[in-house]
């Protein structure tokens, strides 16, 4: 009886601790897909007020600055090709690279968190926020796009936080080898997401910047 | 993946409901991962919920038995279709189906002992409740209840001084919750098939709830930012939609509905589902025309996404869409119809046995073809021109909804009670309920096609003596309805208590989770089966080809 | 860039069975990123009247390209990843399609 009972708890455990990377990473590019879909609907509304109110969005664009953008999409995709090689880095078994990849991750995201801060700081400092004295002043379609600018740079600033958490996270789990160099996917997920994140960013640059 | 809620003499033979866990009480339940306890808690919640917007639908219909005030002021009368609508829609009819009996069953009927990812199961739980929290909550929140219409349309819903920030906020999270729950079942059916079930093996529950979860992941993301951009609008005064800042309030119409028209099949496709499983086990037959049934499902998630416009035909978008729209409208009547007629022919020469499961398929038929007719006249213009926002619309959407969704919510918990929990209901008293309500059902929803053809708008407080016949006649079928849903209710809760013990497959049903026993043990199946042949071949069935064959 | 293609074709297995890494490539692939930003930016300069807002989304889709095939691996991954990426590519345009037929007519 007791036998019997040991191996039903052993299968209890098999089938439980089971691990299947490819099903982890099929749930994490579905949740991928619901991001797109949610940055989807914000694109769906820039098309549909570029459209518009076209001349509006270029007199607003002139507002930004196109070095600042350039340089925050340079940060971007620098941080990008470091979570890749972290990963290549852990897959070749070497934990400390791996580490210091991910560092100049967590870097590169939040030099570009403090751009973003300056940027819309400055934007305030002019009056260019909702209801704002300097807002108030232009032309509908100038507050449509500022009004879209804030909402989706801003919800990609959040992500970007969420992606750093996310690789903060697993940043700890490989210093306490949870994740090894045969056991990565969690880190592969962290670095879909961040990835993920950076495309965002790379449509945003020309939508918002890019205008002329 | 390791189960906090396994302790170590968690054995094949124990039920799931006396399986010895880490934690006592109530808490084996809130922490459990597994997806058969998970599915009975979202069944209890739903029926709270459920009963709560029956309550509130009652009391309208209460209202409108006379014109003018009868028991409340118009406020309350908005704030109650509000509410009526809200609750219903996203606590019930949308994540119904798939959150009880998808959690419940599919693992089982793909033969997996669980699903894929069991603890983010969990959290979809936790979020659905906090969401629904938060929905009840908005009532007693400063700034009053609702009375947007469930749809939240601006420029009102930004204007309004109700609570609009949290019901928007509260189904925000309901769709976190949905998304969640989508997600893991398309990665438990991809990853976690036994052997020998291929995807042309899978119960036909299975595939509709496979069409519905991509849907879930791919339709929710939209109303989520939609609703943020309310909440944004009211908070911060950020133009998005404002009319007065130069926004365009069509476009939140587009974008609630590019999401709420496939939710709609969110709603529709699981029941359609759950009766291509009822009518072969109860018929004694092998569903007809399997594969386009299968690939109808997923017919109808992508048509769905290209009709959305036809929710709004009459606010202003342009005539080219329309036509189109209206186009595409007519193209979703396909799929449906070739379920509608594989079902009719599954019935034909079979030996069909009158159960309470079958009977409310057969009213879905019935009530379904009817909503589903009326929706072609709602899809083409002109027609629909003249009832737009009319009572008309309302008995179509009833029609579909709950004569689609609700009816078969029953027909689901009538036909898997026994696996459920292990008990039998009496089905004779079954069989009255499910008449009453069908009698309830058509007496209080007909006669609103016909006021709704008259001219009588939907929404409206108040209305001429000319109506007040059809007004009068609905809401005495609205009593029928709740008399049946309650004596439903008290005939399963009765059959909880005092039930005889059900046997393992008590209706010969031939998928999976009638190979276990009933109530499932902990991982369903003492060891992962092995499948060779299709979801509905009977075993008499296949007893006789073999003697055929000989 | 093609060696890399053939190991993964049938990888369903459960644990991670990844193609050779290497840090080569993704370093190419971040350098031709930098590339096209810088392309981008300038070609933002000239007037191209109409056209510039196709140039920039051409520009912008083949950067995505590059980081999902290398950096998200996917040129080296199941089938069903791209199959996934496919359908959620076309709801999303058919869907913005679809409103453009309200917008066009409408503005």
């Amino acid at each position: 009886m007791s036998n019997n009972v040991n191996t039903a708890v052993e299968e209890v455990q098999e089938i439980h601790m089971h691990r299947d990377d490819f099903g982890s990473k099929m749930g994490m590019w579905l949740f991928l897909f619901t991001e797109v879909l949610l940055f989807g609907g914000l694109f769906i509304l820039y098309a549909a007020y570029r459209y518009i109110y076209p001349e509006a969005f270029v007199v607003a664009s002139g507002e930004l600055d196109v070095f600042m953008g350039g340089i925050n999409t340079v940060i971007l995709l620098t941080s990008s090709l470091t979570v890749v090689l972290g990963i290549v880095a852990l897959q070749k078994g070497n934990k400390k690279l791996c580490l210091s990849f991910l560092w100049i991750t967590v870097f590169c995201g939040i030099v570009f968190l403090v751009n973003k801060y300056f940027e819309w700081g400055a934007k305030f400092h002019h009056g260019i926020y909702p209801k704002g004295p300097a807002l108030q002043d232009m032309s509908e379609g100038e507050v449509m796009y500022f009004g879209l600018y804030y909402v989706m740079t801003g919800l990609h600033g959040l992500h970007i936080i969420v992606g750093l958490a996310f690789i903060g996270f697993v940043m700890w789990q490989i210093k306490r080898n949870i994740l090894t160099a045969d056991n990565f996917q969690r880190l592969e997920n962290a670095g879909l997401y961040w990835h993920l994140v950076d495309i965002i960013w790379i449509f945003l640059f020309p939508l918002f910047y890019l205008i002329h | 993946m390791a189960n906090g809620t396994i302790a170590a003499h968690g054995t094949a033979e124990v039920d799931f409901y006396h399986v010895k866990s880490k934690h006592k009480g109530l808490l084996a339940w809130l922490l459990t991962t597994d997806h058969k306890r998970i599915g009975i808690m979202y069944l209890s919640c739903m029926t709270v919920f459920f009963l709560t917007a029956m309550t509130f639908g009652v009391l309208m219909r209460l209202e409108m038995l006379t014109p003018g005030m009868t028991i409340m002021t118009a406020q309350t009368y908005n704030s109650l279709f509000t509410l009526h609508g809200v609750i219903m829609i996203f606590l019930f009819i949308i994540p119904g189906i798939p959150a009880v009996f998808g959690n419940f069953f599919l693992p089982i009927q793909i033969g997996a002992m669980d699903v894929q990812f069991p603890r983010l199961n969990l959290l979809s739980w936790y979020l659905y409740i906090i969401g629904g929290g938060l929905a009840i909550f908005s009532l007693f929140g400063g700034g009053g209840w609702v009375d947007t219409g469930w749809t939240f349309y601006v420029p009102y819903s930004v204007r309004t001084t109700t609570n609009v920030s949290l019901s928007v906020f509260a189904a925000f999270v309901l769709g976190f919750s949905s998304i969640l729950t989508g997600l893991n079942f398309i990665t438990t059916i991809h990853r976690l098939r036994c052997p020998g079930m291929t995807f042309f093996r899978m119960p036909l529950f299975i595939w509709s709830i496979y069409a519905t979860s991509w849907i879930q992941v791919l339709a929710t993301p939209v109303i989520g930012i939609t609703l943020v951009l309310i909440i944004l609008e009211r908070a911060f005064g950020i133009g998005v939609f404002d009319p007065t800042l130069g926004g365009d309030p069509i476009l939140y119409q587009h974008l609630f509905w590019i999401y709420s028209h496939p939710a709609v099949y969110i709603m529709i496709l699981p029941a359609m589902g759950v009766v291509s499983e009822i009518i072969p086990t109860f018929a004694r037959k092998p569903i007809f025309g399997y594969v386009p049934i299968a690939i109808s499902s997923l017919a109808i998630a992508l048509v769905g996404y290209l009709v959305w416009g036809h929710h709004m035909f009459s606010s202003g978008i342009s005539d080219t869409s329309r036509v189109i729209f209206s186009l595409l409208t007519f193209i979703v009547a396909l799929p449906s119809g070739i379920k509608v007629f594989n079902w009719v022919a599954t019935l034909y020469k079979g030996s069909i046995v009158m159960s309470a499961p079958m009977l409310y398929a057969m009213l879905f038929i019935f009530i379904f073809s009817i909503g589903g007719l009326t929706g072609l006249v709602l899809g083409a213009l002109n027609t629909d021109l003249h009832v737009t926002d009319t009572y008309y619309v309302v008995a179509h959407f009833h029609y579909v909804m709950f004569g689609g969704m609700g009816i078969i919510f029953f027909a689901s918990v009538h036909y898997w009670f026994p696996k459920m929990f292990g008990k039998m209901y009496n089905e004779k008293m079954a069989k009255v309920a499910a008449i009453i309500i069908g009698v309830g059902f058509n007496v209080l929803y007909f006669p609103m096609f016909i006021m709704g053809y008259m001219g009588m708008p939907r929404r409206y407080y108040d209305y001429l003596p000319e109506f007040q016949i059809y007004h009068l006649i609905s809401t005495v079928g609205s009593w029928i309805l709740v008399s049946g849903i309650l004596i439903m209710i008290a005939n399963l809760l009765s059959g909880l208590r005092n039930g005889s013990k059900a046997s393992s497959n008590p209706w010969e049903g031939t998928t999976l989770e009638w190979t276990v026993p009933s109530p499932p043990p902990l991982l369903n199946f003492d060891k992962i089966p092995t499948v060779d042949h299709g979801p509905y071949e009977h075993p008499e069935i296949a007893r006789r080809k073999e003697e055929e064959s000989k | 860039m093609d060696t890399n293609n053939h190991h993964d074709e049938h990888n369903d297995g459960h644990i991670a069975e990844a193609h050779h890494p290497s840090y080569g490539v993704n370093i190419l692939v971040w350098i031709g990123l930098l590339s096209l930003t810088a392309v981008t930016v300038a070609v933002a300069g000239i007037n191209l009247g109409s056209l510039a807002l196709t140039v920039a989304l051409i520009i912008a889709t083949v950067k995505s390209l590059f980081v999902v095939n290398f950096f998200m691996h996917v040129k080296f991954d199941n089938k069903v990843v791209k199959i996934f990426i496919g359908v959620c590519m076309l709801i999303f345009v058919i869907v913005l399609i679809l409103t453009f037929f309200d917008l066009t007519f409408r503005f």
